[in-house]
């Protein structure tokens, strides 16, 4: 599941994917013309709207597959960065950057482009965009105010309005439908050309548009990777075929005293619950945090076993079923609830000496294994401890 | 004659495919690091360093820079969005060779002078590097990223530059048109 870096990828190896993917991304700004100062700045003139083009479907591209991927579990747009929003900064900022561009005839990463293949225009460009970056770094106190004024985080334009990231997708993708034919009538008004075009190619133009939505409608209208897990997990309950693996109590503490290395105990109820009491070396993950990122090798690995309770017979197979849709580990189910398990080794009471005999030995069992259990979570409090995996907040910038 | 033909440059590509393709750079970009993007931040690197070598007394008196160093404690250079501008250059350089449009050339509207065109171009570019600033990012790592993934400010800044570029466009036509 994607983003790939930190966890797949490393920070240091992703430097390397950087300088391949500003390969690719200055090679299609050259072969789209973005290197001519004339070209780009068409766009502001009606004369080439080459810029509009080329943004408009990269962006659009971009958004719908991100959409795309999220919906299908790849890539988990819960922690890719989402440019913060400071209101002010963002409009001002935005509008000097207009009149550079009006002024400069470049942006930043198109100037870098055309001064690739040699243009002076674009050096001198690239030398005052450096002035003003240091310009900005020196008045910086002048401004902190401003730029950090009407911090409204992390926010979606879709939530901000007030619809689903898919509603918005689909007004972007037809917006943007709207103004390539506009432009391109008004392009041809401009150069004094006829708005004549071959059918073939109509046709083709009609074939991409039509594609983008077809993609967005792939993630309004069928069922996400969430969707398709609860609704396998309606089925099978509902069926009644899949066969659990259960584990006694009691054999779960042997397992626990002797194998502690080769087991996850997973407790699937809440965190209060889990806090009041929870079985010896235990881990908390609440059924609804299953699907989080940062659990998923859990339920990848091969290593251990996987061993799931709760108080509800329900709530745990609904758990472990999730689990094995997730991945491939072995899971299985403990046979007894976390209160009886509670009471069969912490809270039971001695019975009289001339009980049945192997009454007699399954209360020293038990309490045996209770005072070896906690000895075990005393000696391993520290090292035994499941290593946290954070949720690591992507960083952005430019 | 012969030899004019065979060095004419090639037609650019078609600017909906090469949006298509540009969609996926930034797809495959924000799916290996999670963020999308971007160019003005290579230019904060390069301030940065030139700051830290030139004049380290000063670096080490403000607090942008030291803000910058605690943030950034391996270096301005060991960045994604340096390298990713090396490889823009590369890129843009390569794609210019097969094209054949390398070479020393200074573009300009039909009635500046040189030095206008290059006084322009520094100023804008001024402008341009101080917006990028404030506005936490350019036409790729604010505008064309955002709006990949939706962001309220990146769509706003998006807005805002090409807004501010029309509303200026009809006081500067004399930089550009005949």
């Amino acid at each position: 599941m994607g983003p790939l870096v930190p966890y797949i990828i490393s920070e240091e190896f992703s430097l390397v994917i950087a300088f391949f993917l500003g390969i690719a991304f200055g090679f299609i700004l050259e072969q789209a013309g973005f290197s001519s100062t004339k070209k780009l700045i068409g766009l502001f003139y009606g004369y080439d709207f080459t810029v509009l083009r080329v943004f408009f479907t990269a962006g659009i591209t971009a958004m719908a597959g991100v959409l795309l991927m999220g919906h299908y579990g790849i890539l988990d747009l819960s922690v890719i960065y989402v440019n913060p929003t400071f209101l002010k900064s963002a409009l001002l900022g935005g509008l000097i950057m207009g009149a550079g561009f009006i002024i400069g005839g470049f942006c930043p990463g198109t100037s870098v482009c055309a001064l690739a293949i040699g243009k002076l225009d674009a050096l001198a460009f690239v030398f005052g965009a450096i002035l003003g970056v240091w310009g900005f770094i020196e008045s910086f106190p002048l401004v902190e105010n401003l730029y950090n004024a009407n911090n409204m985080g992390m926010v979606r334009i879709s939530d901000y309005l007030g619809m689903s990231n898919i509603t918005f997708g689909f007004l972007l993708a037809l917006m943007a439908v709207g103004a390539f034919v506009a432009t391109w009538f008004i392009e041809n008004k401009v150069n004094n050309r006829e708005s004549k075009i071959e059918p073939a190619k109509r046709n083709r133009y009609a074939l991409a548009a039509a594609s983008v939505f077809v993609v967005l409608a792939v993630v309004a209208f069928l069922p996400g990777k969430q969707d398709i897990i609860n609704m396998r997990i309606a089925e099978a309950k509902r069926q009644q075929t899949c066969v659990f693996k259960e584990i006694p109590a009691d054999k779960l503490a042997d397992e626990i005293v002797n194998n502690y290395y080769a087991l996850n105990i997973i407790d699937v109820r809440s965190p209060q619950e889990f806090e009041e009491f929870h079985l010896p070396m235990a881990i908390n993950i609440p059924f609804e945090n299953m699907m989080e990122r940062q659990y998923e090798p859990l339920f990848r690995q091969r290593l251990k076993n996987n061993i799931f309770y709760a108080d509800s017979d329900t709530l745990v197979r609904m758990a472990c079923l999730k689990a094995k849709y997730i991945g491939k580990s072995e899971n299985m189910i403990m046979r007894e609830s976390a209160r009886e398990f509670r009471e069969m080794f912490y809270l039971t009471e001695a019975p009289s000496p001339d009980a049945p005999k192997n009454e007699l030995q399954t209360y020293t069992f038990r309490t045996t294994a209770a005072r070896k259990m906690d000895n075990l979570v005393e000696a391993l409090k520290n090292i035994g401890a499941p290593v946290k995996r954070e949720v690591v907040e992507v960083k952005g910038g430019c | 004659m012969k030899k004019s033909e065979l060095i004419k440059p090639k037609a650019y590509m078609n600017p909906y495919l090469a949006g298509f393709l540009l969609g996926l750079v930034l797809l495959a970009t924000i799916y290996i690091t999670g963020r999308g993007l971007g160019a003005s931040g290579a230019f904060k690197s390069v301030v940065i360093a030139s700051v830290e070598t030139i004049a380290p007394s000063h670096a080490e008196s403000t607090t942008y820079y030291t803000d910058f160093k605690a943030e950034n404690p391996e270096g301005p250079w060991k960045n994604f969005l340096v390298f990713e501008i090396f490889g823009v250059l590369a890129g843009a350089f390569f794609s210019g060779v097969l094209a054949n449009r390398t070479g020393l050339k200074l573009e300009k509207g039909p009635r500046v002078t040189n030095a206008v065109r290059i006084g322009g171009a520094i100023l804008g570019g001024a402008l341009f590097g101080y917006g990028s600033q404030l506005g936490r990012g350019c036409t790729s790592g604010s505008a064309l990223s955002g709006m990949a993934v939706l962001s309220l400010g990146g769509i706003l800044t998006m807005l805002a530059i090409f807004g501010g570029a029309y509303a200026l466009a009809y006081f500067f036509r004399k930089l550009w048109l005949k």
